[in-house]
């Protein structure tokens, strides 16, 4: 028997990420006790810049490796730079915040890296195992993550209903594996979709019932309606900084094996699934946006945002050109840039002791925290889709695709979504600027890296929305091999 | 010639970006160091846009001082900036009102004086921006940047009462009706990429194109409720008497003077060129609204016991005219409707200011506490009483060219439009002179006005401009016309030309390479 060829430099990204996995954690047992253990978030940027030094060469080629399970292309390579960017901010806005609420711990942060393996794994399988396996690790990896904090019910609430409910749909996505598995006798997705337009199997039950249970699977990991109930609990009980991670990173892994897995494998269906997609887009932007605009919680209010933005994304999908696949790339870009800038918006205006996660605590910061509140403000239009800022610019990338395709209607119900949406993002500037606070916000402390982070992502949605040109080019070249 | 080398109009639109900027730097405590230093920018803004008057070629019909660069080259997105005789005076307009809304919120404003400058010089980049966007994507991101410091000085500065309120309606309003704008740019776009094979949001070159009247009409629609909401026409009128109440001074007066001005702007300058079919077939639409809003404005007006309130649907009324004119599609029309614009912004602009000057004397702007301000005000009821005329459209004043001109047009179009509309004018008089009436003439009933201020050397300062302005453009209105001649013969021929081509016959080679 040959063994596949095997070839590191490949996946050199993910052995960097590893490493440093492994290498935070024995950091942190050879340590003494006690300490504050800010180097241990150090060692965990110096990894994830490490890895993206080995993505970055690799970009603009095409190699596949291990036997077909794995591959470097552009669409792996532009989410892998979305994942590490991701996992660089949110590493930079725990520091500080892992100390304050006492969860400063070496798994923390390896935990962290663990979860971005997965989600890399998960970008670059062309092979369902592989997808299966960093699903996993992704998902196990952010259970433990959401129960972090202990003593604090919420935390352990959210942790334990998001394992079950994951669990679950992690069942339904391996069931539809196996019965892919089963009609085609292959797990790897071009022989999949090879073996089904050659057998012109497209009227398959077996096949059927496999599209719908990975519609279900993926669609719990994005959060998309009906399958989005674990959201709003799940986000408002994690600590801050891993619901800013879960909202933008397993969004952005869940669409990435959802791209591929039907771009790829199932191609033939596209007539059967445009019809089920159409309605969960629709559905996913209207129950996350009216949902929304009720909610007194800021982390509820974000994650029902989320919601509605992961219904915009599959408004891209549906529309299934290349135009929609780029703006897919494009967007989860800029939402990661602005969704993980507001929640670390949201950690900084919280103490020990005092979260200040209602809207009404946001009363008179405007010109309080003049900096603090300009940022929401700059990420919290950008996600109303306000020119000229990279939620707007991700937004109309979508839409056209949409238009393009001659999808009017859900063209049109989503930037009349995107009108809703602005009243509640308005809302909190309207407490942060219009109203006057009814008590004091004092003491908070703001540690460098987080500091750092905001810029960051301040940044990164300016850029993307008033130069979009440069990253729009790449999503374009990214996705040019995928379909 | 030199001035055509620099980037003037880029100049125009970010520099006062960079004010704001600037701004940012100085120390909110010192807030008259504050005030001079956003005069100063707004000053040298408007220095620097008066050139564009004196150098502008009045001859052709061409867009000027013409910027293009690519903005995002792979979806054929452009920075292309140029004006033409229409958005030349609109420009101007905008420079020249800003500076005199920093004057009159010198002691106006006295909280956060930092955040409101900043915010209002942001205001007018997105304005000018808007005004001088060739393209339909930069006209977009300009036309909502616009809203955000709007919807800020409405919400802080605003009438404590309602202007919460007031701000989000006003920003809820807009978004609305741009949205749907949004998907017809797009729409747009595809079309004409597929029956040309070039992508390109610029208005020039989608001017050219050709579409089924069935499209047309979609399309026209969505521009048009876009456009209609900002006007605001009948019936979307209602968040403008609200953010017109709500806004502190300086913001009514460029919410009346330009803002406004964008949704007649965006019907001369997209809706009505690239759709000319559609925009000629709903013509009796759009203009028995447009009477609907001039009789509907002034009889409401006239009932309006705040002074404030009572000018906002004078605004109503006004726009109007502009919209009646725009669509009576001939010269005397569209030109009347130009000017028109212009005159709504110096004299409804006016009288905000001169209303804004007695509230923060006062603190009310019911038309009941006052009375008899006449003996105290000498000089404040002089200036109240040239724009007061000007308002109506006495001979002499600007407001008389315009409505004149509109009315003449009107008339050739449809003598019932025509002669509902000078009814209005009627109605028009009477609601000014009465307010006029009750505030500055009889006894001074409440004691408190006894002792009124009459205006310092500021706020004459800041009317002066106003009243010579109003003067000009009544007694010598052909400095402003020449500007814009040759443009609007040139919308005109382009539409009629257009309307003429495609009645009977929605060019059949398009068509069959769309529906493909």
């Amino acid at each position: 028997m040959k063994l596949p060829e095997i070839d590191l430099y490949l996946i050199a990204p993910e052995i960097v990420i590893t490493v440093f996995g492994f290498l935070v954690l024995l950091v942190d047992v050879f340590s003494p006790k006690g300490e504050k253990k800010g180097y241990l978030g150090i060692l965990s940027l110096i990894g994830i810049i490490l890895a993206g030094v080995y993505t970055v060469p690799q970009m603009g080629g095409i190699q596949s490796g291990f036997g077909g399970m794995f591959i470097s292309d552009g669409f792996a390579q532009f989410f892998k730079i979305t994942f590490l960017i991701i996992a660089f901010l949110t590493i930079l806005i725990s520091m500080g915040y892992t100390q304050r609420e006492g969860i400063a711990f070496g798994e923390y942060y390896s935990l962290i890296l663990f979860a971005t393996l997965g989600m890399m794994l998960m970008a670059a399988g062309t092979h369902l195992i592989t997808l299966f396996l960093g699903l996993e690790l992704m998902s196990i990896s952010i259970y433990i993550l959401a129960g972090m904090m202990r003593e604090d019910r919420r935390s352990v609430e959210a942790a334990l209903k998001y394992f079950l409910l994951g669990a679950f749909a992690t069942g339904f996505l391996l069931y539809g594996m196996a019965l892919l598995y089963g009609a085609t006798g292959s797990l790897a997705l071009k022989d999949i979709g090879a073996y089904i337009a050659s057998k012109n199997l497209l009227r398959n039950p077996m096949l059927l019932m496999s599209l719908v249970f990975l519609t279900i699977g993926f669609g719990f990991k994005i959060a998309s309606v009906p399958f989005h109930m674990w959201t709003p609990d799940v986000y408002e009980g994690a600590p801050t900084s891993i619901t800013a991670f879960m909202a933008t990173g397993v969004k952005a892994a869940g669409f990435s094996a959802l791209i591929r897995v039907f771009f790829s494998a199932l191609p033939g269906f596209r007539p059967d699934w445009t019809g089920i997609m159409w309605v969960m887009a629709v559905a996913t932007m209207t129950v996350g946006n009216i949902v929304a605009i009720s909610q007194t919680n800021i982390k509820r209010m974000l994650a029902y945002s989320s919601i509605a933005h992961a219904g915009y994304i599959l408004v891209a999908f549906v529309a299934g050109n290349d135009l929609g696949t780029s703006g897919i790339l494009f967007y989860l870009m800029a939402y990661a840039f602005m969704n993980l800038g507001a929640f670390t918006v949201v950690i900084l205006l919280g103490k020990k002791g005092e979260e200040n996660t209602l809207i009404a605590d946001y009363a008179g910061i405007g010109f309080k925290y003049p900096f603090l509140a300009a940022s929401m403000t700059i990420f919290l239009l950008s996600m109303a889709g306000i020119p000229p800022l990279g939620g707007f610019m991700a937004k109309f990338y979508v839409f056209s695709a949409a238009v393009k395709e001659k999808f009017y209607w859900l063209a049109i119900l989503g930037v009349i979504n995107s009108a809703i949406s602005v009243y509640y993002y308005l809302r909190v500037t309207i407490f942060m600027y219009f109203r006057e606070s009814e008590r004091e916000i004092t003491g908070l402390q703001f540690s460098l890296a987080q500091r750092v982070a905001l810029i960051l992502a301040v940044i990164g949605t300016l850029y993307m929305g008033i130069f979009p040109a440069n990253v729009l080019s790449l999503a374009q070249k990214s996705v040019a091999g995928l379909m | 010639m030199d001035i055509l080398d620099i980037p003037i109009l880029s100049l125009l639109t970010f520099f006062p970006l960079v004010g704001a900027v600037v701004l940012l730097f100085i120390n909110k405590e010192r807030a008259e160091t504050l005030r001079w230093v956003t005069l100063i920018v707004a000053f040298v803004e408007f220095i620097f846009s008066l050139p564009l008057f004196f150098v502008f070629d009045s001859t052709t019909a061409a867009m000027q001082f013409v910027e293009d660069w690519w903005w995002v080259e792979a979806y054929g997105i452009s920075y292309k900036v140029g004006i033409d005789g229409i958005s030349l005076l609109l420009v101007l307009l905008t420079t020249f009102l800003t500076v005199l809304c920093i004057l009159c919120s010198w002691s106006a404003i006295t909280s956060r004086v930092k955040e409101f400058m900043i915010s209002f010089l942001f205001l007018e980049t997105g304005m000018i921006g808007a005004l001088v966007a060739l393209d339909l994507i930069l006209f977009y991101v300009f036309w909502e940047v616009m809203l955000i410091p709007m919807y800020l000085l409405i919400g802080v500065w605003g009438d404590p009462k309602r202007r919460i309120y007031a701000a989000i309606k006003f920003f809820l309003f807009t978004m609305a009706g741009s949205v749907l704008m949004l998907i017809a740019i797009l729409v747009l776009y595809f079309i004409n990429l597929k029956a040309t094979g070039k992508a390109t949001f610029d208005v020039l070159e989608l001017y050219q194109l050709g579409m089924p009247v069935g499209t047309q009409y979609w399309l026209f629609g969505a521009f048009a409720l876009a456009f209609a909401i900002k006007v605001p026409m009948f019936p979307f009128h209602t968040w403008l008497p609200d953010a017109h109440t709500e806004a502190p001074t300086a913001g009514s007066v460029i919410l009346a003077g330009v803002l406004l001005k964008m949704g007649t702007y965006g019907f001369i300058r997209f809706a009505i060129p690239l759709f000319p079919k559609a925009a000629f077939d709903l013509l009796p639409l759009v203009s028995v609204l447009a009477l609907i809003g001039i009789l509907y404005g002034a009889l409401v007006s006239m009932m309006q016991p705040d002074l404030k309130r009572l000018v906002a649907f004078s605004s109503v009324s006004h726009l109007g005219y502009v919209m009646l004119g725009m669509f009576a599609f001939n010269t005397q029309g569209v030109q009347g409707s130009i000017y028109q614009m212009l005159n709504h912004g110096i004299s409804t602009g006016s009288l905000f200011l001169i209303v804004g000057m007695i509230y923060e004397r006062r603190h009310t702007r019911l038309i009941s506490d006052f009375g008899g301000l006449s003996k105290v005000m000498p000089i404040y009821a002089t200036f109240f009483m040239i724009v007061t005329l000007s308002s109506i459209g006495l001979p002499g004043t600007n407001g008389f060219v315009g409505e004149f001109l509109i009315l003449l047009g009107a008339f050739q179009s449809n003598v019932v439009y025509g002669v509902l509309a000078a009814s209005g004018v009627i109605l028009g008089a009477a609601y000014m002179l009465w307010m006029f009436q009750r505030v500055m003439f009889g006894k001074i009933t409440k004691p408190e006005n006894e002792k009124l201020k009459d205006l310092n050397a500021r706020e004459i300062l800041t009317l002066v401009p106003m009243v010579i302005l109003i003067l000009l453009m009544g007694i010598y209105p052909k400095l402003f016309f020449s500007k814009m001649d040759v443009s609007v013969e040139k919308f005109l021929k382009d539409v009629k030309g257009k309307v003429e081509m495609k009645a009977d016959l929605p060019a059949p080679k398009i068509l069959a390479e769309i529906n493909k």
